[in-house]
């Protein structure tokens, strides 16, 4: 065991696992990286709620070019990576519209929150419209036969038969997509976005400590995303035992 | 009360079409039993569907109540289907997270009728389907026949012009789907006019009148 990670470890330096010395002095780079992290995560599957919704409807629409754009929107979004639709929405629509720099809450700058925000969950749309068509899917069609026959128009019954029911196999796939943007939403870093993974780079650059932070923040992440992943878990199996009765 | 003429109905699979309906023709009068059989696939539901307002054909001319349907907009065919259209469907459907009698009270709440008259007519249709003890029960409470006894409740309760059944008894054992065609039989006699279709030659005798159907063609069985 001679191996670079191995004398990493095994020897106290720069480039050791546990070193944290960084700490006491960029402690409040990390506080606001997981309240950046976290914020951005959730608003923007927030955000991709409505969108998701329309492109799922449409995707089941009748109508083959309506079926068509949003199947192509979902398509671009999802064989495309994350980093090239954040650097083209980065450099394309954010150069266009000027964000101002304006920090609220103390700790969210605004130009270096919102076109972040808006990458992200213009990405989190086309997933979460194919978890909102999947949703929509299980519901037995009986139930929109049933709506429409007893004098309701196809979207009175998407609304208000359908769309209840679907929400149950919804609500915990799209708590998976906050997790799972927990981890995408790293790439943010590259331009800039002060969350988890900027506070890291900008540590190690400062410090010359490399390894330590990045130690660190697979810490946080994990204690966010795997409590947070088990409890969705924990729920789900609680609401298949409620169906069967 | 129906009138079918020459209606055609075309599904496009990818590249292939199918002839769901071929030039059918169908006068059905107020106060008839009328029951239309056919194997699997012979455009038995897609006929249902027309019928009952769920669907248009892409060519011919369909009157209900002499009124050309093709007249109507989407909102308005609701209305149609909520007003003059009581169906029973094979897997019952009823709304699976309502109770019996919420089932039934549903078509007189988007008819806007008063609650305390809603009531009142959700008790007497579970009454006439022997349910009125089960009225608080889900769906998943229920027998299969008892669902089709809520189902058919919930197609009475609007005192439809046309109660429309597709294979009712389908889902069924033989016991329980002969009480169920003993309902059918009943309301025929209390003057409702009735559309049953089935696969099943036994079911579709109890019918005053047996339309054929075979690719999309209806044919008239004289007895
Ligand atoms: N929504 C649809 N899209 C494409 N093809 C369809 C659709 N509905 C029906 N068809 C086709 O039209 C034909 C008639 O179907 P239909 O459901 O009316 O038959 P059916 O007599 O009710 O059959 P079953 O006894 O199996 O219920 C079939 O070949 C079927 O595959
Ligand atoms: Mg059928």
């Amino acid at each position: 065991m001679s191996t670079p990670l191995y004398a990493a470890l095994s020897r106290p330096g720069p480039a050791s696992f546990f070193n944290f010395t960084f700490l006491p002095k960029y402690a409040t780079y990390f506080v606001n990286g997981v309240l950046n992290t976290l914020l951005l995560s959730i608003f923007s599957v927030l955000l991709a709620v409505i969108p998701a919704l329309l492109l799922a409807l449409m995707r089941l629409s009748k109508n083959r070019l309506i079926r068509g754009i949003s199947g192509a929107y979902i398509a671009v979004f999802r064989s495309t990576p994350m980093l090239v639709q954040l650097s083209i929405i980065y450099f394309g629509l954010f150069n266009a519209i000027k964000i101002p720099n304006i920090v609220i809450f103390g700790f969210l700058r605004l130009n270096q929150f919102i076109p972040f925000v808006v990458a992200l969950s213009l990405n989190s749309s086309a997933y979460v419209a194919e978890i909102f068509r999947a949703g929509i899917l299980a519901v037995d069609s009986g139930q929109m036969e049933a709506a429409r026959s007893l004098g309701l128009s196809q979207w009175q019954g998407m609304r208000l038969i359908v769309l209840p029911q679907a929400i149950k196999n919804i609500l915990p796939a799209l708590a998976n997509e906050v997790v799972t943007m927990v981890k995408e939403s790293s790439i943010c870093s590259s331009y800039g976005c002060m969350e988890l993974m900027w506070a890291a780079k900008t540590t190690a650059g400062a410090t010359m400590i490399s390894l330590g932070p990045y130690v660190l923040i697979a810490a946080i992440y994990f204690a966010i995303n795997y409590p947070a992943s088990k409890a969705i878990e924990a729920v789900e199996r609680r609401m298949r035992r409620g169906d069967k009765q | 009360m129906i009138e079918l003429r020459d209606v055609s109905k075309v599904y496009q699979i990818g590249e292939e079409r199918v002839r769901a309906l071929d030039h059918a023709s169908l006068h059905v009068r107020p106060h008839e039993f009328v029951s239309v059989i056919g194997p699997s696939g012979s455009g038995k539901s897609t006929l249902m569907n027309i019928i009952g307002c769920l669907d248009t054909a892409d060519a011919g001319e369909y009157l209900l109540d002499g009124t050309p349907i093709e007249a109507y907009t989407e909102n308005e065919l609701a209305r149609v289907r909520n007003i003059k259209i009581g169906f029973v469907f094979q897997s019952f459907n009823l709304i699976s997270k309502l109770s019996a009698e919420e089932n039934v009270e549903l078509p007189l709440i988007y008819q806007g009728v008063r609650t305390s008259e809603r009531r009142e007519r959700v008790r007497q249709a579970l009454a006439k389907v022997g349910l009125e003890h089960r009225s608080k029960h889900l769906p998943t409470e229920l027998s299969g026949g008892q669902q089709q006894r809520v189902a058919i409740a919930r197609a009475l309760v609007t005192r439809p012009s046309l109660i429309l059944a597709d294979e009712p008894t389908g889902n069924l054992d033989s016991h329980t789907g002969g009480e169920i065609m003993d309902m059918f039989a009943e309301l025929h006699e209390q003057g409702n006019t009735i559309v049953l279709i089935t696969h099943d030659n036994d079911i579709a005798r109890r019918a005053k009148r047996v339309v054929h159907i075979l690719d999309g063609r209806l044919t008239e069985v004289t007895l």
